[in-house]
């Protein structure tokens, strides 16, 4: 790793003002992507903003059927939360099957979404609950939030705070790990809300990082079953293609994976939906 | 360079290093605590798992910095004076290692999930799930998941 220097700031703000007059700075909440890419070099930041111990910016709250979570909550609280559990169990379950115990003690949802890795977990969620991304500047729409592989609208000094969405009132994910890395190779979360309408997003396959499918979310819409959507296509021209699987592979794994996922989803238990 | 403090195995430590310090490579250099060993350095392997305010995170993916104020046990704490803890009994008791370079990790890694999930519910299935970030080269799982299951029973 090269020299860096380490900063820990108590509050957003903080965090945004030392990243500002740093020569080329990083925030690090968890670091369980950015401490490994730094250690191969791959990046190599002059300065280091340690988020993750802002309070403000770490907890689960579910009112009225809201669901805020902090940007520095771990997947292993997310993963484990009784409240979120009731409300919205599919997004545990997601965050249960993000790395290892270790890693999710300390990985974080904010470090997920703005990392943007094409085969992170979250983003499909976020597309799929329509979730809004609170910043220290503005609220930005999950749909406008990922742009592409490793981008997304934030801006450079602008600091992911919450995320919110609406408790579904029924929703799965269900993802095909590779083998060996256990990255999503086809991750999809489909969620059912209490309005009628359906949404699915899809992580670890498209060429473009995280996407929805409005023929699968139509179909859904109007009969929620896994038949609905065997007859959507999905385009193998915008498909992810590598050793482990082709693009032709992985349209079809986005396909298996999304009917798994509709059979899956629960309805939630909690009494608001 | 920073200052970094925290305490290790319950003694208060303190040390100035540079920012880039990882804490396995804190906890081993500065302190001497080789216990904790680096296996991969890539964050898979899992022989570097300490305990940081109580929770299994993996120290060579952890800065020394992002560590200071807290509470970090290690495998060399784990130990009541010569009485070994349930989990090390365990591994000796189960022939639990070969070569022995993951058992540090594997060892900080069981008492984890044993405090999560808590001795009674741990079965075989969750512990081959929960050691999903620990590699052992032996290929020695078999007898590490009899120890964990051993010492869960003896915990419940």
């Amino acid at each position: 790793m090269y020299e860096t220097k380490y900063h820990r700031a108590s509050s957003a703000d903080e965090a945004s003002s030392l990243l500002g007059s740093a020569e080329d700075g990083k925030l690090i909440a968890g670091g369980q992507t950015l401490i490994p890419t730094m250690k191969q070099r791959l990046a190599a930041p002059s300065d280091l903003v340690d988020i993750g111990a802002i309070g403000a910016m770490n907890g689960i709250a579910v009112e009225g059927g809201q669901v805020t979570i902090g940007a520095c909550t771990t997947h292993a609280q997310v993963a484990t939360d009784a409240v979120l559990q009731s409300a919205c169990p599919a997004i545990c379950d997601l965050a249960s099957t993000i790395g290892d115990p270790a890693v999710r003690h300390k990985g974080t949802i904010g470090g997920s979404i703005a990392n943007n890795d094409p085969a992170a977990d979250y983003p499909a969620a976020m597309i799929a609950l329509s979730a809004q991304i609170h910043t220290n500047k503005r609220t930005i729409g999950s749909s406008y939030f990922f742009v592409g592989l490793f981008e997304t609208a934030l801006e450079e000094d602008e600091i992911i705070t919450s995320v919110t969405f609406s408790a579904p009132a029924r929703a799965a994910y269900a993802k095909y790990a590779n083998p060996a890395s256990r990255y999503a190779m086809a991750g999809v979360f489909v969620a059912k809300m209490s309005d009628g309408s359906a949404h699915v997003g899809i992580t670890g396959a498209g060429s473009d990082g995280v996407f929805s499918h409005p023929g699968m979310e139509a179909a859904l819409a109007s009969n929620w079953s896994a038949d609905a959507i065997s007859g959507e296509s999905v385009a193998a021209e915008d498909m992810l293609s590598d050793i482990h699987a082709d693009a032709a592979y992985r349209a079809n794994l986005v396909k298996v994976m999304a009917g798994r996922a509709v059979s899956a989803a629960g309805y939630s238990k909690a009494p608001n939906n | 360079m920073s200052t970094v403090e925290m305490t290790v195995n319950g003694k208060q430590v303190s040390a100035d290093v540079e920012d880039r310090t990882l804490l396995s490579a804190f906890l081993r250099e500065n302190l001497n605590l080789t216990g904790t060993h680096i296996g991969c350095d890539t964050s898979q392997c899992g022989a570097c798992v300490v305990h940081v305010d109580g929770k299994a995170v993996k120290s060579c993916t952890m800065l020394a910095a992002q560590a200071s104020g807290s509470e970090v046990t290690t495998i060399e704490g784990l130990a009541n004076g010569g009485e070994l803890h349930p989990v090390q009994t365990a591994f000796k008791e189960n022939h639990g290692l070969q070569c022995g370079f993951c058992t540090p990790g594997m060892i900080m890694t069981a008492v984890d999930m044993i405090n999560r999930h808590g001795g009674a519910n741990l079965d075989e299935k969750t512990i081959r799930q929960e050691l999903e970030g620990n590699i052992c080269r032996c290929t020695g799982y078999h007898n590490i998941v009899r120890s964990i299951e051993t010492a869960a029973k003896e915990l419940a």
